[in-house]
């Protein structure tokens, strides 16, 4: 009994209170003034003696709370061991544990409500594209689905583990195995996932499908190209064709390495924003110079690595423009991004593009201010105006802009 | 036939070791030791050593994550110049990020694991003398414990250890030019790779010919714990999915030091065009998932079959349908060769090759499930006993549940697409492969220390030990459920960059003290094993009154296991409760002639010997009965 009395001592606890408020105080206080000389002089060692100090404050903190728990261990030892003096049962630890159990399922169950709203609630916003709607839905289906599983097997474990505990007057139940019931758990499963299989399937081949069907309007080619650590977009000009590239054309001027010998070239621009319009199908033709990258769009459900030597595509229908989702989310300063998504080295965590989505009005205000990929300096180095392929495009163009 | 002519040579064999028996040396017995006891052993504390480790390592990232922009002195006293100005840099972040995942995959999780429990277990609950091949057993270890150092050696390297990502893709992992961690610290991870591979390739070769050769008098197949079945179908799918990996580490490794392009193709770095052309960056992709998610299963099937054995145990109950438990873990086994492209949904792989992975993968839930619900059904009306053992065997079902489940979403590839290297996925695997299977073995580890030290483990310890890393694991995973829903990538070095990731640096730092709080947790129970291993309480020979042969062995360790005679084997491990007998457990090796009140009909299933000897016995019970 003497520990307890000691434990309820209430000058231990104050010293404890003291301790903590001290310690952190001194340590701010420390920390503070050591950075303060630091910067100010350039002085190490006083940032030396800062950094110990409060590493000596959280290794002392840790060893009192062994001290703590070591104490509460030996109280319940003593208090076991006069139980068994007085002739009676001991601390049933068997007992503690399953009712631990069950606490463990309530207070889970509070803290599994807690997350799904407010952890919940920070989730990306609604779909942004026309299949991000169908990824929803299906997604919200298998939340449902999986949800109902997880509580109640959790339940059943949980419930088992307490309900079923240790008696000294009761025998386990022999029962080696029931070939009906586990029939039944085979076949159910295998029924729920062959239905979310094939919704799935389906929806993939949809999502997946790249190619414009005949009769649809034809797609905007966007190509983007990531390296190590920026993504380069090029929009086709008045032709509406990208021109071909060849990673070996690639130099300073010339990023991606756009082919000049292909005539579509001539007329591609260069963009620093992905400026989609809104409701018009657009393919993302992705690929990578360098290392595995990922373009990943979260608000359109889009993702799509870029690979090296591997041209990939992503066709998609943007719904809601950037202006609109503002207003719906209430945040003035919201942007869709682009992010990259597959380890690409250092800078990884920072290779994005701002995505807008605009009206098709925007949209060809702003292709208009654009400017040629085909920069000043690049037709020097590939001396164009000698070239005739360049002179017949230029000469079709101001006949075209004439008419 | 085979399982009698091996008895004669365990026999002799064991003749043998008993002359010799006083002239090991220090350096045979602990160092180069051919005994499987002590080889687990070596795995065990080895493993140990690595996860500690490993779990350090992820304790400085989550402090990178939770505090972005603050600055630990600390640091850089501890790490020097991988921590300029008390910040971690951002490639020894890929690089901590990237030793993590490997050591807990591999030396912890595949080694520390298999090696450990497959050692210990397979000659004692099969009735053999030692392993079909002990010296081959000793080079598997000794293999192992190079690759570890390795492994460890390439943080004294100048650039530091390897960064792209335990998947290792090219052509991040083939181009030094591309990162740090992909100079010399590549170089050594491969190797250590090698290393490892040719380990696990001796010790599963090893686990295989034993089972199938070593059995005692009368263990057929079907008499089998569920835990040698585990560690049987892990060691053949280990042997037949490691050397894809190891090919596909070869080509890289030709690929980095003798200017192949297995890998690479079209490549600009750094404003320099490389020559290389027509390879595939794809290739290696599927070379590493072809052993990749098999891995998966490596790591999680031991930990089933421990806690299955566990569970009945403590349950003091059968298994609920054993036959569907093996066949269960035959399925996976087969399944689990066909499903690996759900890891490459979106990289660019044929879409319609996606879909038909999509298929299989979530063919391979139905056996998971079935094996959820047998241990559900285990637990029903038993008469549980919380051994710390018991709690982990609790908390594994509760975390393969809830990390199961995100499963079915990530096997979906249309939903994969944009959950695809986000926290959605650090959660899932974290949860129902690095937890649980992590909870397996330690239920392994308190199960049978009393059997690998000769001493009791203390239960006060194992119970706070198992609360707070239980409560931990949760509070560190669930969250990230929602960081993933929100579209935030991993192995991303902060959040503050993004506008729209920054909401989730709060969580990020709650997160990082839960687990802190967890691997403090860890603390209880090293102090809890060195301590027992040398001061805990005496064991008994079956302390946990159960059926398999280990604990007809003596308690102090003897070379071939059993003094005498190796026991026969009469019934199947799980005899817990039977009714009509005296005790609530019969071991293995008790033939059915010396419980006639508690046999069933069922006991005889394939003797018809047995069976008519039975129905004779309970017709002249009757009978007496009646005359009564």
């Amino acid at each position: 009994m003497g520990f307890k009395n000691l434990i309820k001592y209430k000058k231990f606890l104050t010293l404890f209170a003291v301790l903590m408020l001290l310690g952190t105080n001194l340590l701010f206080a420390q920390e503070a003034s050591s950075n303060a000389t630091a910067t100010g002089t350039g002085d190490t060692s006083a940032q030396k003696a800062g950094m110990w100090l409060s590493v000596g404050y959280y290794v002392v903190l840790f060893l009192i709370a062994c001290v703590v728990v070591a104490i509460i261990g030996k109280i319940f030892r003593v208090y076991d061991l006069t139980l068994q003096m007085q002739g009676k049962k001991g601390v049933n630890w068997n007992n503690i544990m399953a009712v631990g159990f069950l606490l463990f399922l309530i207070l889970g169950a509070i803290g599994v409500a807690y997350s799904f709203t407010v952890h919940g609630s920070m989730i990306l916003p609604e779909p942004a594209s026309v299949h991000g709607v169908t990824m929803d839905n299906m997604f919200w289906t298998t939340v449902v689905i999986t949800f109902i599983v997880f509580v109640a097997t959790q339940i059943l474990l949980f419930g088992f583990v307490f309900k079923y505990r240790e008696s000294k007057t009761r025998k386990a139940y022999y029962l080696p195995h029931n070939n009906t019931i586990e029939k039944i758990w085979t076949v159910v499963p295998a029924v729920v996932l062959t239905i979310l299989v094939v919704f799935g399937f389906f929806a993939w081949r949809k999502i997946t499908n790249s190619v414009d069907a005949k009769g649809e309007p034809a797609s905007i080619d966007i190509d983007v190209t990531g390296h190590q650590f920026a993504w380069e977009l090029r929009y086709p000009g008045r032709d509406g064709k990208l021109g071909t590239k060849d990673y070996k054309l690639a130099n300073g001027s010339n990023i991606v390495g756009v082919n000049f010998k292909d005539k579509h070239s001539f007329d591609d621009l260069k963009a620093d924003t992905l400026m989609l319009p809104v409701n018009k199908s657009v393919r993302l033709n992705i690929i990578a110079q360098d290392v595995i990258h990922s373009v990943y769009m979260p608000n359109f459900r889009l993702q799509m690595n870029a690979v090296p030597g591997l041209p990939t595509y992503f066709k998609f229908t943007p719904t809601i423009t950037t202006a609109e989702m503002r207003t719906r989310l209430d945040q003035p300063d919201f942007n869709y991004h682009l992010y990259c998504n597959k380890i690409c080295g250092g800078n990884h965590f920072n290779m994005q593009k701002i995505v807008m989505v605009v009206t098709q009005a925007e949209y060809q205000n702003w292709l208009l201010r654009q400017k040629p990929y085909l920069s000043e300096q690049l037709k020097k180095d590939l001396k164009l105006a000698d070239n005739p392929l360049y002179q017949k495009s230029q000469l079709q163009n101001s006949l075209a802009s004439n008419n | 036939m085979s399982t009698l002519t091996v008895q004669g040579h365990g026999v002799a064999h064991h003749d043998h070791d008993h002359e010799h028996h006083h002239n090991e040396t220090f350096l045979t017995k602990y160092i180069f030791s051919q005994d499987h006891k002590m080889i687990a052993r070596q795995f065990l504390i080895t493993g140990i050593i690595m996860a500690v480790i490993a779990m350090i390592l992820s304790i400085l990232f989550r402090i990178q994550l939770a505090y972005p922009d603050k600055a630990f002195p600390l640091l850089e006293t501890l790490l020097g110049r991988f921590a300029p100005g008390g910040r971690l840099d951002t490639n020894f972040y890929l690089s901590l990020v990237t030793i993590h995942g490997t050591i807990m995959v591999f030396f912890v999780l595949t080694a520390g694991l298999s090696g450990t429990f497959s050692n210990l277990l397979i000659p004692y609950q099969l009735g053999a003398r030692d392993m079909a091949s002990p010296f081959m057993n000793m080079l598997s270890y000794w293999f192992f414990f190079i690759a570890s150092v390795i492994m460890m050696s390439s943080f004294f390297v100048q650039k530091g250890p390897a960064g792209p990502g335990w998947t290792i893709y090219p052509p991040l992992s083939a181009l030094p030019k591309a990162m740090p961690g992909s100079g010399e610290g590549m170089t050594l991870w491969l190797i250590s790779m090698v290393f490892f591979i040719a380990s696990q390739l001796m010790g599963g070769i090893n686990y295989i010919s034993t089972v199938l050769n070593m059995r005692t008098k009368g263990m057929d197949l079907w008499k089998m714990p569920l835990t040698i079945w585990a560690f049987f179908l892990t060691a053949v799918l280990g042997l037949l999915a490691f050397p894809v990996l190891v090919a596909g580490v070869v080509l890289l490794i030709f690929d980095r030091s003798f200017g192949t392009s297995f890998y690479l193709s079209d490549i600009v770095i750094n404003g320099q065009q490389l020559s290389a052309e027509g390879g595939s960056p794809i290739l290696f992709q599927h070379l590493f998932w072809f052993l990749g998610h098999p891995e998966v299963y490596i790591v999680i099937m031991p930990a089933m079959g421990l806690v299955s054995e566990v569970m009945a145990t403590n349950s003091r109950k059968p298994i609920f349908g054993y036959h569907a438990m093996v066949y269960s873990l035959i399925g996976i086994t087969v399944l689990s060769f066909i499903v690996w492209g759900h890891h490459m949904f979106v990289t660019g792989m044929n879409p319609f090759l996606g879909g038909v992975f999509m298929i299989t993968t979530l063919i391979i839930a139905v056996p998971s499930a079935v094996k959820t619900f047998n241990w559900l059904a285990t637990l029903w009306r038993g008469n549980i006993r919380f051994t710390p053992a018991m709690l982990f065997s609790i908390g594994f079902v509760s975390f393969f549940i809830s990390g199961g489940l995100t499963g079915i979403f990530l096997g979906n590839a249309t939903l994969d697409i944009n959950l695809h290297d986000t926290y959605f996925v650090v959660a899932h695997f974290h949860l129902v492969m690095g937890s649980a299977a992590i909870f397996g073995m330690l239920a392994g580890v308190y199960h049978w220390f009393p059997k690998m030290f000769g001493r009791m483990i203390g239960e006060k310890l194992g119970y706070l030990h198992f609360w707070l890393t239980f409560i931990g694991a949760y509070l560190v995973f669930f969250p990230m459920h929602f960081m993933g829903l929100d579209g935030v990538p991993r192995r991303y070095y902060s959040f503050t960059e993004i506008e729209s990731l920054k909401q989730w640096v709060s969580v990020n730092t709650f997160v990082t003290w839960a687990a802190i709080m967890s691997a403090l947790a860890q603390v209880a129970f090293l102090v809890n094993f060195f301590y027992s291993m040398f001061f805990g309480k005496k064991a008994t020979e079956n302390p946990w009154e159960s059926n398999t042969l280990e604990w007809t062995t003596p308690v102090e360790h003897i070379h071939g296991n059993w003094p005498g005679e190796i026991p026969t084997v009469y019934r199947w491990p799980y005899d817990y409760s039977k009714p009509g007998a005296d005790t609530d457990f019969i071991p293995q090796h008790i033939p059915f002639s010396q419980t006639l009140t508690s046999n069933l009909p069922h006991d005889f299933e394939d003797n018809p010997v047995g069976l008519e000897e039975h129905k004779n016995w309970v017709n002249t019970q009757k009978s007496n009965e009646e005359v009564k």
